[in-house]
Order: structure tokens, then C-alpha cells, then sequence
């Protein structure tokens, strides 16, 4: 099981979502991903993707510098 | 100080032709020199392809002889690196030939991979390469009527390719009179029509404007060619008649190959441009190849070779570099066969674009030549 950081903060293109399928993509089961991310968007548009793939959503925190730290788990 | 460059493409051949203007006086008296590798003699105006697709340009237009683009004492070999030794400063190509280096640039793109996903390749159409946009001419001509679904993969080069083919392939079909034969269905990895909020906030109300339907968080898993249908990975069915694909893409084996990234994309730095690691402290990252999280476009090599070019210029003068790369990328976006806008953006500030018009479709015509120039660096 393997845990990656994507850090896509300050990216509009292709943004943070589209980073975080890429990626998932190449992940194994099991394995879990942090996203950083700067775009409040991420918070709401991320969870709704892995809920409707099914995937799981382990946790979501906005640091004191207003980073999204997004860690979800490939699951299927 | 030696200056190796991998790679005769968009990146590669702006930095090599910024930084030997740059350091005339250096090469002249042998205190520094260029090389640069490529994989090919010809150097190809890849976005052109998309009006190849159109039946607007053929694809021997595109292509002008590598050499021909390159300042005076710049050393150019077809030879394709094989083996990157970056601890001990060295590639080796194809030929069996060794080349040693005090800094390496490397640019080595993208390339399309429709067979990643099962049924993709045999059942659309694609404008990746010159053959396909060929083909793709071919049976857009052929089409009578029906739905012509498009489907993107990710990552992909060219960010504006999905929404630009579709408004061309709008135009395409008014034109040839099918438009009322014809539905569009466009289909997008995440909820809305495009990554960047602002495009995707314009081209929406032109999609319902021009009765093309869409369908957003659309990730496909696999084509079924017997029955006409693109799965999803979210677990949707979208029937076509014509497949047009946005495929995903990979870097170049050559990079998994030698361990630099995975799928070929190189850690980097987003700021300096190194490789990020142990041994990235004279290897700069430029083009498709870097794993940043921005769009890889030529505007994008163009603007990281801008500032590599600066840095290593800098570096051999006055042995240190001088800026950061800010994550500045502008992109043209055709809106049809005669109306265009632009997106421009870098890592602080997200693009506004205006509503398309006539005059900026004619600038962007206007750079598919002028593009020769800035490959030379005069732009
Ligand atoms: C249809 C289409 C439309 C596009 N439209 C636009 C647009 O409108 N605007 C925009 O900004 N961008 C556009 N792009 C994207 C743009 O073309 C690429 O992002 C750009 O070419 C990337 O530059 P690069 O230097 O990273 O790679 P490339 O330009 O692809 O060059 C890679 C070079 O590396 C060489 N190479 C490969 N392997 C090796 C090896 N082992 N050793 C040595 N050399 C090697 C190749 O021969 C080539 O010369 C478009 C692309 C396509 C396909």
C-alpha cells in the first residue's frame, strides 16, 4: 500500500480534481492519496467524484494557509 | 560548460535558440557550448493538426527540417537518448555514442495512448498525431448523420482541444448541411464543461446555444465497438455513431525506462524547473514532460524555456540563476472555424476570457506561421 502527495495547489489547469483522476488512475487498490490544493472548489467537487466512482474519502482540513489537504483511498 | 538538450520539439528548440543568443560571446571563444539530441530531423507544428482534421491544412505544412530552425553552433544529432546516467553526468544514445554534460535540459513530450483504454483505439477518431488527423478528416467528410460523441482521457496535452474540435466539428457539419441530421453529445472528466471555471463558465452557454447536449463527471473506462457505447468509469453509457477521443497521454518510455517518473512524467520543480531529487540540481525539466500540475501546452514550454534560457545563461555569466517560472500559460481557444478567444493564466492569477470574435481567430491564424519564428526564438 502505497501513500502519494499530488501537490496541485495553484493549478487552474487542468485543475486539482482532474489531477487527482490521473493520478488515481495509476494507483493500486487500497493505496491512498493526499491532494493539496488552494481551490476552495476542491473541498466540495472532489468528494462528490469519489462518491459517485466509489471510492472513499478518508479526511478533508484546510491548514493556516489555506491549503486543502484532501486524503482519499482508491477502493475498487 | 556543457550544454546538452534532449529533445527538437517546442521546448527544446526555443531554449537551445534563447540561451545560444544569449551567450554568442561564450560559444564564440569555446567557453560554452550546445548540443542538442531529438529523436527526429523533422520539427512538427503539432497544433496544426487540429485544422488538419478540418480539411484546412495538410500535414506537410506543418513541418519545417530541425537543423534549418537552429542558431549557428548549435550541434544537432538525430541520435535518441536511451540511457540517462545522471549521477555521473552523462546520456547514451541509440548509436552506442556517449554524451557528457555540465547542465541537461530536457523536453521530451508527450505522446497519445488510446490503447489504455480497452476498445478506445480501434473505435475513434483522434487528431494526436498527423496520421490520425487525417483520418479524422476522412470520416468527418463521411459522415451522413447521427451522434457524434466526444470523450476525453486524462491527462491530455492541449487543454482547449476537447471544446475546440467540438465548435470546429460544429461548423464542420453546418457547412455540409447536417446539422439537423446530426446530435453532438460532449462528454468531460470533471462537473463541468472545462478545467478552467471561467472557460467552462462561457463555453457552456455556446453548447446550449448551439444545441450541443453534454455530460459532465464523464471518465471512460472502456469502448464497446459491438454495441456503439463509451462506459464510464462513474458508471455511465453514452451511445455514438462517430467516437471522436481526446486520448490519454503518457511521456516517453525512455523516461519510465531510466526510473525519472512514472507514465514518463519527471518530478519538478514548479518554480526553479529542476528535477526534483538527488541528482536535479543541473537537469532542468521543460515542456509536456514535467509533472506540474498546469496544462501541457506549447505556450507552456514556451514560457518555461523563456525562463531556463535566462537561468542558464545567467548561471554561466554570473553563476547563479536570476527567476523563478510563474506557471504562465496562454491558450488560444478556437471557437468555430472563424471566431476565437484566449485564456491566459499562471499559478496566482486564473484566466478571463472575453467572448470570442473574428479578430483574435485571424492572430491565431496568423501565429500558425509566425510559430516559425518563435521556434527560433525571435518571438
Ligand atoms: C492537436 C494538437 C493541438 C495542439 N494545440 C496547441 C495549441 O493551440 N496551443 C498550445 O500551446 N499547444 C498546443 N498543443 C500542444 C503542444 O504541441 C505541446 O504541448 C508541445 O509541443 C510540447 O512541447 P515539448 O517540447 O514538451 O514536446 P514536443 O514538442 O512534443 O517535442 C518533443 C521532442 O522530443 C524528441 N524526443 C522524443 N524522444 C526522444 C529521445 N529519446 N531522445 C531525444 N529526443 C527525443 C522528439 O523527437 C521531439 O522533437 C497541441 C498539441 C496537439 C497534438
Amino acid at each position: 500500500m502505497s501513500e502519494r502527495v499530488v501537490d496541485a495547489r495553484g493549478s487552474f489547469c487542468p485543475g486539482p480534481l482532474m489531477e487527482l483522476i490521473s493520478t488515481m488512475k495509476v494507483m493500486s487498490v487500497g493505496d491512498t492519496l493526499e491532494l493539496l490544493s488552494t481551490d476552495a472548489g476542491s473541498a466540495a467537487d472532489v468528494p462528490e467524484w469519489i462518491k459517485k466512482v466509489g471510492h472513499e474519502m478518508l479526511d478533508t482540513e484546510q491548514d493556516s494557509e489555506g491549503t486543502w489537504h484532501i486524503r482519499v483511498r482508491k477502493a475498487k | 560548460m556543457r550544454v546538452l538538450v534532449i529533445g527538437g520539439g517546442m521546448g527544446g528548440t526555443i531554449f537551445a535558440n534563447l540561451l545560444a543568443r544569449r551567450i554568442q560571446q561564450e560559444m564564440k571563444t569555446g567557453k560554452a557550448q550546445i548540443t542538442m539530441l531529438s529523436a527526429s530531423h523533422d520539427h512538427v507544428y503539432q497544433p496544426g493538426w487540429l485544422y488538419v482534421a478540418m480539411g484546412r491544412a495538410t500535414p506537410d505544412e506543418l513541418v519545417r527540417e530541425q537543423e534549418s530552425l537552429l542558431e549557428s553552433g548549435i550541434e544537432f544529432h538525430v541520435d535518441p537518448v536511451e540511457e540517462f546516467h545522471l549521477a555521473d553526468n552523462h546520456v547514451k544514445c541509440k548509436s552506442g555514442k556517449v554524451h557528457e554534460y555540465d547542465i541537461i535540459v530536457i523536453s521530451t513530450g508527450s505522446r497519445p495512448v488510446p490503447e489504455n483504454i480497452p476498445g478506445l483505439k480501434e473505435n475513434s477518431i483522434n487528431c494526436y498525431t498527423a496520421e490520425n488527423a487525417v483520418e479524422f478528416f476522412k470520416q468527418l467528410s463521411d459522415f451522413k448523420g447521427g451522434r457524434i460523441a466526444v470523450t476525453v482521457g486524462l491527462p491530455h496535452k492541449c487543454p482547449m482541444i476537447p471544446l475546440e474540435l467540438t465548435f470546429a466539428m460544429h461548423d464542420f457539419i453546418k457547412d455540409r448541411g447536417l446539422l439537423d441530421k446530426t446530435e453532438f453529445y460532449y462528454t468531460y472528466p470533471i462537473g463541468r464543461v472545462h478545467s478552467l471555471e471561467n472557460v467552462a463558465k462561457w463555453a457552456a452557454p455556446e453548447f446550449d446555444r448551439m444545441g450541443i447536449k453534454y455530460e459532465t463527471l464523464f471518465n471512460m473506462k472502456e469502448v464497446d465497438g459491438k454495441n456503439a457505447e463509451v462506459l464510464s468509469e462513474e458508471g455511465a453509457a453514452v451511445k455514438y455513431d462517430l467516437l471522436v477521443a481526446v486520448p490519454p497521454h503518457k511521456g516517453q518510455e525512455v523516461i519510465e525506462k531510466n526510473g525519472l517518473g512514472e507514465n514518463g512524467w519527471i518530478p519538478t520543480n514548479r518554480a526553479s524547473l529542476h528535477m526534483e531529487g538527488e541528482h536535479g540540481q543541473n537537469v532542468i525539466i521543460l515542456g509536456d514532460t514535467t509533472n506540474l500540475p498546469i496544462s501541457k501546452a506549447g505556450s507552456t514550454a514556451h514560457f518555461e524555456a523563456e525562463t531556463a534560457a535566462e537561468n542558464v545563461a545567467a548561471t554561466i555569466k554570473i553563476g547563479r540563476p536570476v527567476r523563478s517560472y510563474d506557471g504562465k500559460v496562454f491558450c488560444f481557444i478556437e471557437a468555430g472555424k472563424d471566431r476565437a478567444t484566449y485564456a491566459m493564466f499562471d499559478y496566482q492569477n486564473p484566466p478571463q476570457p472575453k467572448a470570442p470574435n473574428g479578430a483574435v481567430h485571424a492572430f491565431k491564424m496568423a501565429y500558425n506561421k509566425l510559430y516559425w519564428a518563435s521556434a527560433r526564438g525571435l518571438l
